[in-house]
């Protein structure tokens, strides 16, 4: 599979990502390679192989319904970039 | 040329849990911002969730209420979308393999009954909220709902007007609120409506391009939206325009859809299996047992009314489209023994005193006990019917006990002949053309008589013996 620059711009456009014209060259030979290694797995012969979307055979991980203390918001919010207090602060979004 | 109309709708309907989908947070509603969020539901890098098993539960209550086939393996999938209300950068929803698929409801629409079908129904978690900034024209995020369980109702394309989505959002609304999976409260969102709608001319087979207008959360906007977007690419396709397949958004004060930036119609959403959650499996006594637990639904209720407690038809169904209604129906019924009486109090006074005190049936100010108090003071002639109306806003105001109120407030019925009669002496002597009136046919003498007496008696006289004691002086 050939990485072409429109892939890079459409998924710098579903990531609100504004690249520069040299961002995207780099990016579209790094994801090129990767996409290479990746490939590597379609070398193994899966003929016999059940399809599956886990590798585990565990099932039915469930928590009961109980409430347990959320973070406070000093914490919380101290990873924010920006906050006024009470909630993450961003540049608008309207 | 003649359209007709194709609408599906995608409801979401927020659970009723105590805590989120996936972390121990509290799922409460209205609390000051960021204050039910953990490294879960606010995405920090290598925190796990932990699906809620009250989620698949409720789920499959309401696949089942909804007569769907339940998914024996089941599994969650991961929908990648970059936007500040998902701190993780993608939901977690279920893509090829969701938990309910094939279900139906029936809808009474304007007297006609209709089905409409479910494609499918799929828990998933809600996004946090945006709010505009006043202060500083930016925007800020509130997490709390940040993964509160939601499930998605898709419907086949079966409506084909604004009163059919209507009717089957009430219909998904009533069903839900009464197997307990959801409070269903739309003016908090937690009940909400994507509205799927395109036009094709009459007789045509293919569907036309739809558009999709999403977050529709009162039944008067899902209307409301609706008829705007069918005028809307009505004049499309008849100025000879195409329909653009795209999102929208419906603004309420304007009266208006609108077309969302193009940008934000990238579906691209590249969903692939959740590897942070392992599969669903359930088993036949898992299903059989909730299928068990379900309780009685709004349909077999409304039924129950007409044959058993011999409503009409409109009463039962006004009275079963709330759950909270209906259980005092029930209640105050079996209190007074009187259900015919408690519905008609319902149809009138409960109804318009909901509109006016601005109060929600489950949560009225006076309990259904009291009000089967009410009746019986009624059936057992201890107050007239319209003393009676005095009581019940005394009721409201006061939450007191209607025979308290009936004590306090003097207003116990005058049964008293003796006592009666002489306030009738009095009124037909100082009306003595009333007399002169009713010899000569005039029978509306009678009631301006009765009147008068009771007005004198504050209300208070037992109407029959007043009656009866009036008569027998016109007619001596
Ligand atoms: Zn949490």
């Amino acid at each position: 599979m050939e990485i072409r620059r429109e892939d890079i711009e459409h998924i710098a456009d579903l990531s609100m990502l504004n690249l520069s014209e040299e961002e995207i060259e780099t990016y579209t030979k790094n994801m090129q390679e990767i996409v290479e290694f990746a490939n590597q797995i379609n070398e193994l012969d899966t003929e016999n192989t059940l399809v599956s979307a886990f590798a585990s055979d565990a099932y039915n991980v469930f928590r009961k319904d109980e409430v347990r203390e959320s973070l406070s918001r000093d914490l919380l919010l101290k990873n924010a970039p920006s906050s006024n207090g009470e909630a993450y602060a961003l540049p608008s979004m309207e | 040329m003649e359209y007709e109309v194709i609408i599906g709708l995608e409801v979401h309907a927020e659970l009723s849990t105590k805590t989120k989908i996936y972390c121990g947070c509290t799922n409460e509603y209205g609390s000051d911002p960021n204050t039910h969020c953990c490294p879960v539901c606010t995405g920090m890098p290598g925190a796990l969730p932990v699906l809620n098993e009250k989620v698949v539960e409720y789920a499959v209550r309401a696949g089942l209420a909804m007569d769907c086939d339940i998914t024996r393996e089941s599994k969650q999938d991961r929908k990648n979308y970059f936007y500040p209300d998902t701190p993780r950068a993608y939901q977690i929803s279920q893509f090829d393999l969701p938990l309910c698929v094939g279900g139906k409801v029936d809808v009474n629409v304007e007297g006609e009954n209709k089905t409409i079908g479910i494609t499918r129904i799929h828990i998933e978690d809600d996004a946090g909220k945006l709010v505009h900034d006043a202060y500083t024209g930016g925007t800020l995020v509130d997490l709390n709902r940040a993964g509160v369980p939601l499930i998605e109702i898709v419907s086949e394309p079966d409506m084909r007007s604004a009163a059919d989505a209507v009717a089957y959002v009430e219909k998904l609304k009533g069903i839900l609120e009464y197997i307990g999976v959801s409070d269903c409260k739309m003016q908090e969102g937690s009940l909400r409506a994507d509205v799927n709608l395109s036009l094709r001319p009459v007789g045509q087979k293919e569907f036309g391009t739809r558009t999709e207008t999403k977050n529709l959360n009162s039944f008067r906007s899902i209307a409301r939206s609706i008829e705007f977007e069918i005028e809307r690419q009505k004049a499309v396709l008849e100025a000879g325009g195409v329909v653009y397949q795209e999102t929208r958004r419906w603004d309420d004060e304007k009266g208006e859809g609108f077309s969302m930036r193009t940008k934000e119609n990238a579906n691209d959403y590249r969903y692939f299996p959740e590897p942070d959650l392992l599969p669903i499996n359930l088993s036949e006594e898992y299903i059989e047992n909730i299928k068990k637990s379900l309780p009685e639904l709004p349909e077999s209720r409304k039924a129950r009314y007409m044959s058993e407690l011999n409503l009409p038809e409109y009463d039962a169904g006004i009275i079963i489209s709330s759950k909270a209604l209906s259980d005092f129906f029930e209640e105050a019924g079996k209190v007074c023994g009187n259900y015919k009486a408690v519905s008609n109090w319902i149809m009138s006074d409960i109804i318009r005193a909901s509109r006016e005190y601005e109060f929600e049936y489950d949560n009225m100010p006076y309990t259904a006990e009291q009000f089967g108090h009410l009746i019986q003071l009624i059936d057992s002639g201890k107050i007239s019917g319209s003393i009676a109306k005095t009581v019940f806003e005394e009721m409201i105001k006061t939450g007191n006990e209607p025979e308290k109120i009936v004590e306090e407030k003097g207003l116990a019925q005058v049964s008293d002949e003796g006592a009666i009669k002489e306030v009738v002496d009095r009124v037909v002597a100082a009306n003595p053309q009333s007399i002169i009136d009713y010899k000569a046919g005039k029978d509306r003498a009678l009631g301006f008589l009765v009147g008068q007496c009771m007005k004198e008696m504050k209300g208070k006289g037992n109407p029959q013996i007043l009656n009866k004691l009036i008569l027998e002086i016109l007619n001596k």
